[in-house]
């Protein structure tokens, strides 16, 4: 049915999830914040978590993942904050085009960082540039539910004019008195509350409020790193991390270089060079295959990461979970590819 | 290309000798269109296939509601024509070329070559490996491309003659008739069970498949809509009979001028071992065939009218084939090589004629059987004459061909 109902409306569709933007903000620089309304196959998320959202740009469609920075729930409503990488396609391609009326698709919300039921007795989140949406969504959600206990939040962004949501959490903490916030801005320091890269220093002073807090780090690894060193001895499950990274994808290594990993057989091997379908049997990996030249499309498979070279065409593409054939590519460097 | 030390005993593909470096620098230029074409891909072609589809559904759901009221003669008219050309659509235009994975650079899982399903009884697994892999990688191959007759009709003098193919125009009539259960048993390879180099019992998951895809569909179209409405369920079920009927008897018409035209040629199994890429877009040039016609009537046929760029670049979207041809053309012409285009009527006439001709033996048809020969040529001709009459109804009908 959804194929006749979606000629109506691409909404009206049942079985698939999509969503519209309904508002476009442009709020900090160099990203922007889409209100998006989804269909009746969406399912509702958990503060924390993420949904793969998928964009088409000329005919292509991407996919992305993003932490809807909204208070949770079940309803159609959601917002999600992109933040503009150097030659991130989706990221510049919303910045400069999203108007409300755009259609995306949309996975149901994914991910075990999320804000455990019951709630915890105090909350500490500490973000990493545009790792504050999903804290934004467990703030958001916290202050929705009147929620009494302490909650912290640590942002570490380059400067106040790039940093994501700095207005609405200041009047957050004015009006909050349970609410410390504190800022650093690594680009101009002097700033914000707090300076440089975190420390455990950073960390409010009545620091026994939150001895038994759930900690929420979400950010760059490097960020990551340092806080996982500050919550040891016991301390690490009382600490939930989510990795931020913006789409870096896995650097473009020669022909013969990297590891080839088969995700659904679980299988790796060193990259000779050959043919992605090749190197399958080689590894007694089976995959279907017909003509073996490019032409039929039966060996078609999904790259999930990596670079590749068609070697008919000598077309080269690092696009991430794009289709291809396994007989007519080869890896250049590290490729991991849904077989 | 074999080497001119060993020639072979019959050439089955007399064409104009090109050396291996001329053969190669022709494949290099097929090459290049190609790249061209797939750098310029993009929204433009994503707009263009989800036109098609948001057409064809209007049609179906056009045809299907007029037919539920059919007990009118003008719904019934209105309904039928629409439910066939939905059916033509979804077949030609959409399903084939989907399935190719000719908008599988979209990553839209609506439009993905290994997904899609289409309104026909072939189940579309089984389409993708008999037509796909072996049709278009074997093309013109007599032995390997099953496509040569579809394993019940006679369309190459190298296919031995026996007396099963005396009823060559009456089995022609039949395959076109019932042409959507021709192509669902395709995969079966009927002749090779009969000849018993194939076991049934190692078809089982495929007769399954068909069984499954031909109940849906019948299902559908016989039992489901036509019970919508009620007492009356007669005349759509009409309808619906004779949509497919039309269906299957207009690409019946489309597929069979692809290959089997005058001047279309047959490779052996020898001649093609070994053979490099430019041999390959040689052959698949060489075997096929194009018909001239108007923009509705080349979407109407699925661009297969292009079918000399559809077997050189089958992955490439179809409604780029025809800006693409010029190029082909002009390349081909340049190297002296064969072009073959023409009109419905006079490719589709040849095409009868030769199933008409292949009905008997070579020897047969010249020697002993002189006179019955001469009936059988002079009945290709009345086919070609009747292809005429065809075309000039069609061109009533179709006033953009």
């Amino acid at each position: 049915m959804d194929g006749y109902l979606e000629q109506i409306d691409p909404l009206l569709a049942t079985a698939e999830c999509r969503a519209r933007v309904v508002d476009v903000e442009r709020a900090a620089k160099g990203s922007v914040t889409l209100k998006l309304r989804a269909n009746r196959a969406w399912q509702g998320f958990r503060a924390g978590q993420f949904v793969q959202v998928a964009v088409e740009i000329d005919g292509v469609r991407h996919q992305r993942c993003y932490s809807p920075a909204s208070a949770e729930g079940r309803g159609p409503e959601l917002e999600i904050t992109v933040r503009c990488h150097p030659g991130g396609l989706v990221s510049n391609f919303l910045e400069e085009n999203a108007v409300p009326g755009m259609v995306f698709g949309l996975s149901q919300a994914e991910g075990d960082f999320q804000l455990p039921e019951p709630r915890p007795g105090s909350a500490l989140l500490i973000g990493g540039g545009s790792g504050i949406t999903p804290l934004m969504a467990i703030v958001r959600t916290l202050f929705a539910e009147r929620y009494a206990g302490p909650i912290a939040l640590l942002h570490y962004s380059r400067d106040s004019a790039s940093a994501i949501y700095r207005e609405e959490l200041e009047r957050l903490a004015e009006e909050h008195p349970n609410f410390h916030l504190a800022r650093s801005y690594t680009r101009s320091p002097g700033v914000g509350e707090i300076d440089g890269h975190f420390s455990p220093t950073h960390l409010p002073q009545s620091e026994s409020r939150f001895a038994d807090a759930e900690v929420f780090a979400c950010g760059p690894p490097d960020l990551l790193d340092a806080v996982r060193g500050n919550w040891t001895n016991g301390l690490e499950q009382r600490l939930h991390v989510e990795s931020f990274v913006p789409p870096t994808f896995v650097p473009m290594g020669k022909s013969g270089d990297g590891v080839i990993r088969f995700a659904e057989s679980g299988c790796e091997v060193q990259n000779t060079g050959a043919s992605l379908l090749e190197q399958a049997e080689e590894a007694g990996v089976q995959a279907q295959f017909g003509c073996r030249m490019g032409i039929c499309h039966t060996c078609t498979r999904r790259k999930l990461a990596g670079t590749h070279q068609n070697l008919v065409t000598g077309e080269i593409s690092s696009a991430p979970r794009e289709e291809i054939q396994l007989c007519v590519s080869a890896a250049l460097g590290d490729l991991t590819v849904d077989l | 290309m074999t080497t001119t030390t060993a020639p072979p005993e019959r050439s089955l593909s007399p064409s104009p000798s090109l050396t291996p470096e001329q053969i190669q620098a022709f494949g290099e230029e097929m090459d290049a269109i190609r790249q061209r074409l797939l750098a310029d891909r993009g929204e433009r072609d994503a707009n263009y296939i989800r036109g098609v589809i948001r057409a064809q559904r209007g049609l179906e759901v056009a045809g299907r509601g007029l037919l539920w009221a059919g007990v009118f003669p003008p719904a019934w008219v209105a309904g039928t024509a629409a439910l066939s050309l939905s059916k033509i659509l979804d077949n030609m235009e959409i399903g084939h070329n989907v399935m190719h994975g000719q908008y599988d650079w979209m990553n839209d899982p609506k439009l993905s070559g290994k997904q899609f399903e289409w309104d026909t009884a072939c189940p579309a697994d089984q389409w993708r490996h008999s037509h796909n892999y072996m049709h278009h990688t074997h093309t013109n191959i007599v032995g390997k491309d099953r496509d040569i007759g579809y394993g019940v009709l006679r369309m190459s003098e190298d296919q031995p003659w026996n007396r099963y193919y005396l009823g060559n125009p009456l089995w022609a009539v039949l395959l076109a008739t019932l042409f959507q259960y021709g192509v669902a048993l395709h995969d079966l390879e009927v002749e090779r069970l009969a000849s018993g180099e194939a076991d049934l019992a190692d078809k089982s998951e495929l007769l399954k498949g068909i069984w499954e895809k031909v109940r849906r569909q019948t299902l559908k179209d016989y039992v489901f809509f036509p019970a919508l409405s009620g007492p009356l369920f007669a005349f759509p079920l009409a309808g619906n009979a004779t949509a497919n009927l039309v269906r299957n008897l207009w690409s019946f018409t489309i597929i069979f001028c692809g290959h089997f035209p005058e001047g279309t040629q047959e490779f052996s199994e020898e001649e093609t071992e070994n053979e490099t890429r430019g041999e390959w877009y040689r052959r698949q040039l060489l075997g096929s065939a194009n018909l001239s016609g108007g923009s509705l009537f080349h979407v109407l046929s699925g661009n297969l009218s292009f079918q000399i760029e559809h077997h050189l670049f089958p992955d490439l979207p179809a409604h780029r084939y025809a800006e693409i041809s010029v190029e082909v053309q002009e390349v081909c012409e340049r190297y002296g090589l064969p072009y073959n285009v023409g009109p419905l009527h006079r490719q589709f006439g040849s095409v009868v004629g030769k199933i008409w001709r292949l009905a008997l033996p070579e020897s047969e048809r010249r020697g002993r059987l002189g006179p019955a020969g001469t009936v059988i040529d002079g009945l290709g001709g009345a086919a070609r004459t009747l292809g005429g009459a065809v075309r000039k109804v069609a061109r009533l009908a179709l006033p953009g061909s």
